[in-house]
């Protein structure tokens, strides 16, 4: 539904994304992932037909996107990044000009403008004027444009950013429901989000395709070597001797009042487990490490053969 | 392109500007019209279209420079800073149906403008039985025509900036210069008069305000509009090759 080939779009002398090539099939959801000026917003607004790709081919339903641009977006539904709005217009009337200039037949518009009204939860909104809503309201609202007319394609420019944990969550599940009738790329920089939500995890980083696997995929690759953290009613420097003798622990070191394990896999879990409570210790804490972003590039990169997985 | 045309009467008219530009447009040119008016019945003759309605639509003319640019500003100037271009751009919409389509509604509020004042000839109409007619229409198509030139001169510039006051500012001193074109005849060689006369777009309606229709006029005005619209497509699509907000 989505082709990727070998995109590369610069500003001038400033290369955003460089050599990107990846697909999306029919009713599949793919997280974007990667940090702020990864190229991932550019990357979604080449296939949104804002601009043009520098090299390369992007198509959308089938479309080129450089060469028939109105047919490919006639398919798709884009949500930019913080919603841009007109705020003397109201919801209602804001939908109604979306619905009008993707150009759903007169007949059909009071229709499917209230269900992306329903869709968005945006009845008691529907009168009030864009600019007098609140934060969430207006991603609410431009989530509304984006699923406006049943697109079949949708690209999502980070749809959870800035919003509160409660409206993260409805965004998340409206999303999730979406998963198989749709297909639907979407993009964020928290991996515990994209792992949720997509079936597929594409992640660039400095505008090269650094990794395409399914979340689970993924975290399996990461959390393999992934440290763990230990903690017991007992003095951490005893405990690191203890549990330092474990099968499959490389390295078992004192971080103030818990010990840092560099372990091979997961499986060394029970082990460890065993070993604190047969000495009568009681565990306070088993936990691994939590990886960020930049952590996930390093390791991705850093792991060289078959970092990059097609 | 009926989208467009909507979603920007509605900004007009919700954000008041619209209200704002055309009462004081009538405002000026009732004040104006009271004037003519009265220097006509003092020493203006008897011919009503040179002595009066030429007056009168050239004032019309000195407000519409004042205030035509206020409605051309915010056209792209401000959906470029709020960002609402790019999401514009990925529904299924020509740039030229943008662009006719912000342009078409700067047209109605000028119709809307212009309509209101004629309401002059119809209070002197019963008084006065040898009203002009179509001396009158000639005069208010080339003022329609002129209005239309500013407005595509307008939202050219406004396509080129973020600023609205910047766009306002820039049509102004471009519209100044069209209208100043011929003043320096003197300092001018004949063959430069005459290009500059050949382009100035206010020289122009004198033949329309004494009731006059030159096809040569008509024809330059809606190429000078065809121009500027054509031009304002060409910006938008240079803007998105670029790939500047």
């Amino acid at each position: 539904m989505i082709e990727v080939s070998h995109l590369r779009k610069t500003f001038g002398d400033f290369v955003a994304v460089d050599d990107v090539s990846f697909s999306v099939a029919d009713g599949e959801c793919v997280g974007f992932l990667g940090p702020n000026g990864a190229g991932k917003t550019t990357t979604m607004r080449v296939i949104a037909g804002i601009f043009p790709p520098t090299q390369g081919t992007v198509r959308v339903g089938g479309f080129d996107v450089r060469r028939e641009p109105l047919s490919a977006r006639r398919v798709l539904g884009y949500f930019p990044e913080n919603a841009p709005f007109y705020p003397e217009m109201s919801v209602e009337g804001y939908l109604g000009f979306v619905a009008r200039a993707k150009r759903i037949p007169s007949g059909d518009r009071p229709r499917r403008v209230e269900e992306a009204i329903a869709a968005c939860a945006l009845e008691e909104m529907r009168h009030r004027l864009v600019g007098k809503l609140s934060k969430g309201y207006r991603q609410r609202v431009g989530l509304a444009q984006a699923l406006l007319g049943d697109p079949r394609v949708l690209v999502l420019d980070e749809p959870t950013s800035g919003l509160d944990p409660g409206q993260v969550t409805g965004i998340r599940e409206l999303v999730k429901s979406l998963r198989g009738k749709r297909t639907i790329v979407f993009s964020s920089h928290i991996l515990s989000e994209v792992s949720q939500v997509a079936q597929r995890v594409v992640i660039v980083n400095r505008g090269k395709l650094v990794a395409e696997d399914s979340p689970e995929g993924l975290s399996r690759r990461l959390a393999g070597a992934l440290p763990l953290w230990l903690r017991a009613d007992t003095a951490p420097e005893e405990l690191a001797v203890a549990v330092g003798a474990v099968r499959g622990v490389q390295r078992a070191e004192v971080a103030e009042d818990r010990v840092r394990l560099v372990v091979d896999d997961e499986s060394v879990v029970p082990e460890v487990s065993r070993a604190v409570t047969s000495r009568g210790w009681v565990i306070l804490e088993l936990s691994r490490e939590t990886l960020s972003l930049e952590d996930i590039f390093l390791r991705l990169v850093g792991s060289g053969s078959g970092s990059v997985n097609r | 392109m009926t989208a467009v045309i909507r979603k920007e009467l509605v900004s007009y008219f919700s954000s008041l500007l619209a209200y704002v530009v055309i009462a004081l447009f009538l405002a000026l040119s009732g004040f104006y019209f009271h004037s003519n008016l009265s220097f006509f019945l003092i020493s203006g003759g008897l011919d009503l279209t040179r002595g009066l309605w030429q007056y009168q639509l050239l004032d019309m003319r000195q407000c519409m420079l004042t205030l035509l640019p206020l409605l051309t500003m915010r056209l792209f100037a401000e959906e470029r800073r709020l960002g609402t271009l790019e999401l514009m751009w990925t529904y299924p919409l020509r740039d030229l149906e943008i662009v006719l389509g912000k342009y078409f509604a700067a047209l109605l509020v000028l119709l809307l403008m212009l309509g209101g004042t004629l309401v002059y000839p119809l209070l002197l109409g019963p008084a006065e039985a040898s009203m002009p007619m179509g001396a009158l229409l000639a005069g208010y198509l080339g003022l329609f025509l002129l209005g239309a030139a500013f407005l595509s001169c307008g939202i050219l510039i406004s396509a080129l900036t973020d600023s609205q006051v910047l766009a306002a500012a820039v049509t102004y001193t471009v519209l100044v210069l069209f209208w100043a074109l011929t003043w320096n005849q003197a300092a001018v060689g004949a063959p430069a008069l005459w290009i500059l006369n050949q382009i100035s777009l206010f020289d122009r309606l004198y033949t329309f305000f004494r009731g006059g229709i030159d096809t040569r006029d008509v024809t330059f005005l809606l190429l000078f509009i065809a121009v500027f619209l054509a031009w304002t497509v060409q910006a938008l699509g240079s803007r998105r090759w670029r790939g500047v907000k």
